[in-house]
């Protein structure tokens, strides 16, 4: 029972991961139906310009939590930068191209990002310091669960929660939802279309940046290509929670990440990807717009 | 004048391919075309960019002294990111530009890749680096030497290490499922199996780059092993090891020379302390080495970085070979590299009939306060 309990909280750590960076993919896509492949790229800048601040505050004797938040009001405004520009760059001059070809604008740009940072930074691994502190009151169940698994769980749950809230009930979030359903009409009816959008991009690479710093300090260690595998991983979460659902994100997250460690745990490490994808395809048989999907009907 | 147009056209492209032709046979004539293959770039550059580094010094060394055969030797550097489907490109370029002898490839499955294509033109190549016992055991490659002692070596090392210095009985083995980590795990299991004093109670694939390992984690907590042993390169053990420190798990870590690299303990700072791995035997009181080591200084102001002694020894050997063999002759080389002894860093060097170096092994070391220590 203890082994169960175990690789349910191992799956649930990695399913937080993955949820972190699944929020702003399926976010930008239920907006206006884009898969923003450099999303984990963007995460991956969050990561970096978290640590070369935190390296600096080091320097100058600051202490932990103070760095840590420092750290990440700071990637998160750079991480938004990145996100804005990206999205007026990459993608607003194909607004009105086939959706092909903003597809491969995307991936086009996820492969710019990631040899940007390699040029601008290194190739090599790069320590991360754990800017979580272990929690004493955490000590007896170290073994179990970890300080900085604990928070980000917390995290993941907040985001959701402040996303939902943003889409559900503030102004602009009724923008975004008339903007998703109808971009002509919302224009029509004096919606900013192009502001919509942008704030949009700005808050999915704010969850990025946040995913970031979180994991990197979790894992301990960054490199260019971080952001890739993370993504594309959070991708396919996203898409079986079903893309463009917000809970579906988070809840296709927690799905895969189970799926993998339990896999893991009593098959073998070595099917952990086949067991995951197996699952992918099963549920998209059986659902096809995901768990939490609507298969929306098409306008004539 | 269309007409005519097509019919110069052609004749100029034939002028100028012959021109090429003629520029290429005139440089070929001038100099030694030495190919240095490996990682430059990418996740495991840490282990490639040394051996250029390597190649450059002795070259310049060489060349000062009137170079070989009075010929100027040239460094033709090719990036292969340790992939084997990028391998078979770099060598096909290579050969494309007319190189001698190969220095490289770095990674077992990469050089693996690009062999074939070096056998098919009768050109010699040595890696400094790569270790998959079958490069050299299966016979395949008879182009193919090595400046360093293969895998099984290293697998035989550490489970000795285990069973009769930490008496150790209950021993978990993973790999990173790549040619070189999971040959070695294969290797060690293999001799655990016969080992009556040994338990193998986990043998397992960990996904490369996989966002975080806890399920693995978990699951060497759950078979209660005393040591794991892994086969694999040091983004994913650095990952491990961290990850059961977290845990508060003590198991201990035993490794290879793909993580006998200080990006290791770099990145796994304090958790790395006490992790154990395998890798070439110290040297640096070889005068040999001393001058090598003393040389890279002063060129890049840096300490050199991994396999730079063997990609030395490799870039010498070859160059010895040419010499003595007195041609770039495929079989007057191999014939020069088995009998002809020449002095290295790593000691005085030949090759057996199969390829490896004769006079090069391993040592285990151990991390303690932030660096390698070797332990006798």
């Amino acid at each position: 029972m203890d082994y169960f309990l175990e690789l349910f909280l191992g799956g649930l750590t990695r399913g937080s991961i993955y949820a972190l960076i699944a929020l702003g993919y399926t976010m930008v896509y239920g907006i206006i139906e884009l898969i923003n492949f450099a999303h984990g790229e963007i995460y991956m800048i969050g990561a970096f310009t978290a640590l070369i601040v935190i390296s600096v505050l080091t320097l100058m004797g600051m202490n932990t939590i103070a760095i840590l938040v420092i750290a990440g009001v700071v990637a998160v405004i750079y991480s938004c930068a990145y996100g804005y520009t990206v999205e007026k760059i990459a993608y607003k001059p194909l607004r009105n191209a086939p959706r092909l070809s903003a597809l491969i604008s995307a991936i086009g740009m996820s492969l710019f990002l990631q040899n940007y940072v390699l040029l601008a930074q290194t190739s090599d691994f790069l320590p991360f310091p754990s800017l979580i502190p272990d929690f004493e009151f955490m000590e007896p169940y170290a073994h179990i669960i970890g300080s900085t698994e604990i928070v980000i769980l917390i995290t993941t749950a907040v985001v959701m929660v402040l996303l939902t809230i943003l889409i559900k009930f503030t102004r602009i979030g009724k923008a975004m939802r008339a903007t998703s359903q109808d971009k002509t009409m919302a224009m029509l009816v004096g919606i900013n279309v192009n502001r919509v959008i942008s704030v949009t991009f700005v808050v999915g690479s704010a969850t990025a940046a946040i995913g970031g710093v979180l994991i990197a300090s979790h894992v301990g260690m960054i490199n260019f290509y971080v952001g890739f595998i993370a993504g594309i991983k959070a991708f396919v979460a996203a898409v079986l929670g079903g893309i463009g659902s917000i809970p579906g994100a988070v809840l296709g997250s927690f799905v895969l990440g189970w799926t993998e460690s339990f896999a893991t745990g009593y098959v073998s490490s070595d099917y952990e990807d086949v067991f995951a994808f197996l699952f992918l395809v099963l549920i998209l048989i059986f659902r096809p717009a995901g768990i939490l999907g609507r298969s929306e009907k098409h306008k004539i | 004048m269309k007409k005519y147009f097509g019919k110069v056209f052609v004749a100029a492209m034939v002028f100028a391919f012959a021109v090429s032709m003629m520029s290429g046979v005139g440089l070929a004539a001038d100099t030694i075309k030495l190919g240095v293959a490996g990682a430059h770039s990418g996740d495991l550059a840490s282990y490639g960019i040394p051996s250029i580094k390597a190649a450059e010094l002795v070259v310049k060394d060489i060349n000062a002294k009137g170079g070989i055969l009075g010929k100027q030797v040239v460094i033709l550097a090719e990036d292969d990111v340790c992939k084997p489907e990028v391998a078979t490109n770099t060598a096909t370029k290579l050969l494309s530009q007319g190189v001698d002898v190969v220095m490289g490839h770095i990674c077992s499955g990469a050089t693996k890749a690009a062999l074939g294509i070096y056998k098919a033109e009768n050109i010699i190549c040595m890696s400094p680096s790569a270790t998959n016992p079958a490069l050299t055991q299966s016979g395949d490659y008879p182009n193919f030497y090595r400046t360093i002692a293969s895998d099984d070596a290293q697998a035989r090392l550490e489970v000795d290490y285990a069973l009769d210095v930490l008496k150790l009985k209950k021993i978990a083995v993973l790999h990173d499922k790549g040619d070189y980590g999971k040959g070695l795990a294969e290797f060690a299991k293999g001799f655990l199996e016969k080992d009556p004093r040994a338990e193998v109670v986990l043998y397992e694939g960990v996904t490369p780059g996989a966002v975080d390992y806890s399920a693995v984690v978990q699951k060497i907590k759950q078979s209660n092993a005393d040591v794991v042993i892994f086969g694999g390169y040091h983004p994913e053990a650095s990952k491990i090891v961290m990850q059961m420190r977290k845990k508060r798990m003590k198991t201990i870590f035993i490794s290879d020379d793909g993580v006998k690299d200080d990006t290791f303990i770099k990145v796994a700072g304090k958790y790395a302390e006490g992790v154990y791995a395998t890798g070439p035997r110290d040297t640096s009181s070889n005068p040999l080495a001393v001058a090598a080591v003393e040389a890279h200084k002063k060129a890049y102001g840096a300490d050199p970085g991994a396999f730079f002694l063997n990609a030395y020894a490799a870039t010498q050997a070859l160059l010895n070979a040419i010499e003595k063999a007195g041609s770039t002759d495929y079989n007057a080389i191999s014939k020069a590299l088995k009998t002809e002894y020449v002095e290295t860093p790593l000691g005085k060097i030949k090759f057996d009939d199969r390829g490896d170096a004769i006079g090069i092994g391993f040592s285990i070391y151990q991390v303690k306060n932030g660096t390698y220590v070797e332990i006798n």
